[in-house]
């Protein structure tokens, strides 16, 4: 394989329960030392893709290389080469940290003093050191999901797969979570994690899909997604409880409203002149509140997913 | 037996050994509070009346329950720590993360009932030797027969535990594994029971571990009929094994 190959390769790649289609064609390649994420809402398909990329789950139809391997035939070989943060914890509670770890790592066929001088030092770098001999049980959300980072991360493999790796976190906890998964970026790993965090996939992502009822609505890098489907800038209009928002069509005041969308309570207009168009929107809607913030991943989002909620 | 199997066997281990005290001391206490009930208490109003096929009936009864406690602790081993690594610690998708697969589950669950059940008769053999009721060194073949019916049992059970919610555990135990307890020939000869009632008595694993269990202790057992019952038990042995992989990688790879 040469250095250029990719590590991940699928197309027209489908998983299907039955009848229904979690996975429906889906073609993308992720490349060495990147970090690539799946964007969806609940239901999307990411976590299946991202079993079928773990080699945990059969592949219904297309093509899946991973590795270089296929994982219908070398299943056992690309797991050895890969780590794995699950959605849900696969912690024992009942054993310690340490012990979580170390059996982990003997799945792998590590010797027992190889993994022992490993789990010192990966639970120094999630900064659970201290915590070494203590049961998972009472350990903190935050501190069981560093942990089963630590734990992927004990087999040095050439791939990570981080399937929401900071839902149910409180902010402190996902910021040193962030940290920590940046720190692997640095040094080389190719991260593929799947999210419903715009601000964790901008933080974190150098190229993602954003995925919709099982199929790749759009790809790219954030700050290329947010120029090809939002406006540089985003100007909120509220207008408190009292008051319907007024109508307000793209192209108005000058051709500055790129892009406008009514809600209950308020009125997005996108452009690419913010400081412009206060002025003006201020002087002819009379809001109640005017805010300008720089377009987000989540404005893409919301665009391509739409703001119905899927259930 | 690859390396692949130790590995998941080694998990079974390190929870083992944070428990294994408390096994020792059940696996102690049990015969001895059973044989002093059953084998002496029970067993004068039965030799009164001239024992058991004219054994006294601490010798009966000693190797039937050595037999049945072999059944019971591969059946609690293999009902909720195996729906507890699928459900609740969900350490077999932990493993199947890793390079294992699902046999690789399976063969190390099996090896752990096989150190569990092992250990247990072990104790269990001491404890009725020392209350007199064996008459052979052949009783010592009672270790790995254990084994064979404990494994009998856990290819099967661990497959049920595997495919259905832990509501099946109740009606297992109640209607499956204590009435085999009792009615599988530990406690009186099947031939006592009605018709029916006793052919069923003869598919049962546990019949067979029973009568070769007592033929070791008696030093009466016979080749060709203790490898007809070793080979029954075999072949439970066999088609639980493949049953529960079968289940395994229809439950969890998905």
């Amino acid at each position: 394989m040469s250095a250029t190959a990719p590590l991940i390769h699928a197309r027209g790649l489908t998983k299907r329960f039955g009848d229904f289609a979690a996975v429906d064609g889906i073609d993308f390649d992720v490349a060495p030392g990147e970090a690539f994420g799946f964007l969806g809402p609940n239901g999307a398909g990411k976590s299946s893709t991202m079993r079928m990329i773990g080699c945990v789950s059969p592949v219904t139809s297309g093509e899946l290389r991973i590795l270089g391997m296929d994982p219908a035939t070398d299943g056992p070989a690309i797991r050895g080469r890969l780590g794995v943060v699950p959605q849900a914890d696969t912690l024992d509670n009942e054993l310690t940290v340490q012990e979580n770890l170390f059996i982990y790592g003997r799945y792998f066929g590590l010797s027992r003093a190889e993994v022992r001088s490993r789990a010192k030092e990966l639970l120094d770098f999630v900064q659970l050191g201290e915590r070494a001999k203590s049961k998972v049980e009472p350990l903190s959300g935050g501190m069981k999901r560093r942990l089963t980072i630590a734990r992927a991360l004990v087999n040095e493999p050439e791939l990570l797969l981080l399937d929401e790796p900071t839902t149910g976190l409180d902010p402190q906890a996902r910021h040193l979570v962030w940290d920590r998964l940046f720190r692997l970026k640095q040094r080389g790993a190719t991260l593929v994690l799947t999210t419903h965090y715009m601000d964790e996939a901008e933080q974190l992502c150098d190229r993602l899909v954003i995925m919709d009822g099982g199929k790749i609505k759009e790809e790219g890098s954030p700050p290329d997604l947010i120029r090809r489907f939002s406006s540089r800038e985003v100007v909120e209009l509220r207008f408190g409880t009292e008051t319907t928002p007024p109508t307000v069509e793209a192209g108005a005041f000058n051709g500055l409203v790129v892009r406008a969308e009514p809600l209950p309570d308020r009125v997005l207009l996108y452009t690419d002149d913010g400081d412009a168009l206060v002025p003006l929107a201020h002087e002819q809607l009379q809001p109640q509140s005017v805010l300008v913030r720089r377009s987000t991943l989540e404005d893409v989002f919301l665009r391509l997913t739409g703001r119905t909620l899927v259930e | 037996m690859n390396t692949h199997t130790l590995r998941s066997f080694e998990y079974w281990l390190i929870v083992y050994r944070r428990v294994w005290r408390g096994t020792i001391v059940t696996s102690f206490l049990n015969p001895v509070l059973y044989l002093t009930a059953m084998g002496i208490g029970l067993g004068q109003l039965v030799n009164r009346g001239g024992g058991i096929h004219h054994i006294r009936y601490l010798e009966f009864v000693a190797p039937g329950m050595l037999a049945a406690v072999a059944m019971q602790v591969a059946a609690v081993e293999s009902s909720f720590p195996v729906r507890g690594a699928i459900k609740w610690n969900r350490q077999y998708h932990a493993m199947l993360a890793t390079p294992l697969r699902a046999a690789d589950l399976v063969g190390g669950h099996l090896m752990y009932v096989t150190v569990r059940v092992g250990v247990s008769a072990l104790i269990y053999l001491a404890a009725i030797t020392a209350f007199g009721a064996v008459h052979s060194p052949l009783a010592l073949l009672g270790i790995p027969l254990c084994v064979l019916i404990g494994l009998a049992f856990a290819g099967p059970i661990s497959a049920l535990s595997a495919g259905a919610d832990e509501e099946v555990f109740n009606p297992l135990f109640r209607f499956a594994i204590t009435p085999m307890f009792l009615f599988s020939g530990s406690f009186f000869p099947v031939t006592r029971l009605p018709h029916g009632l006793r052919e069923l008595a003869y598919a049962t694993p546990l019949w067979h571990g029973v009568d070769l269990m007592r033929h070791l202790t008696l030093g009466t057992a016979t080749l060709g009929w203790s490898a007809m019952h070793a080979g029954y038990l075999l072949a439970w042995v066999v088609a639980g094994v493949l049953l529960a992989r079968w289940v395994y990688r229809k439950k969890l790879v998905v």
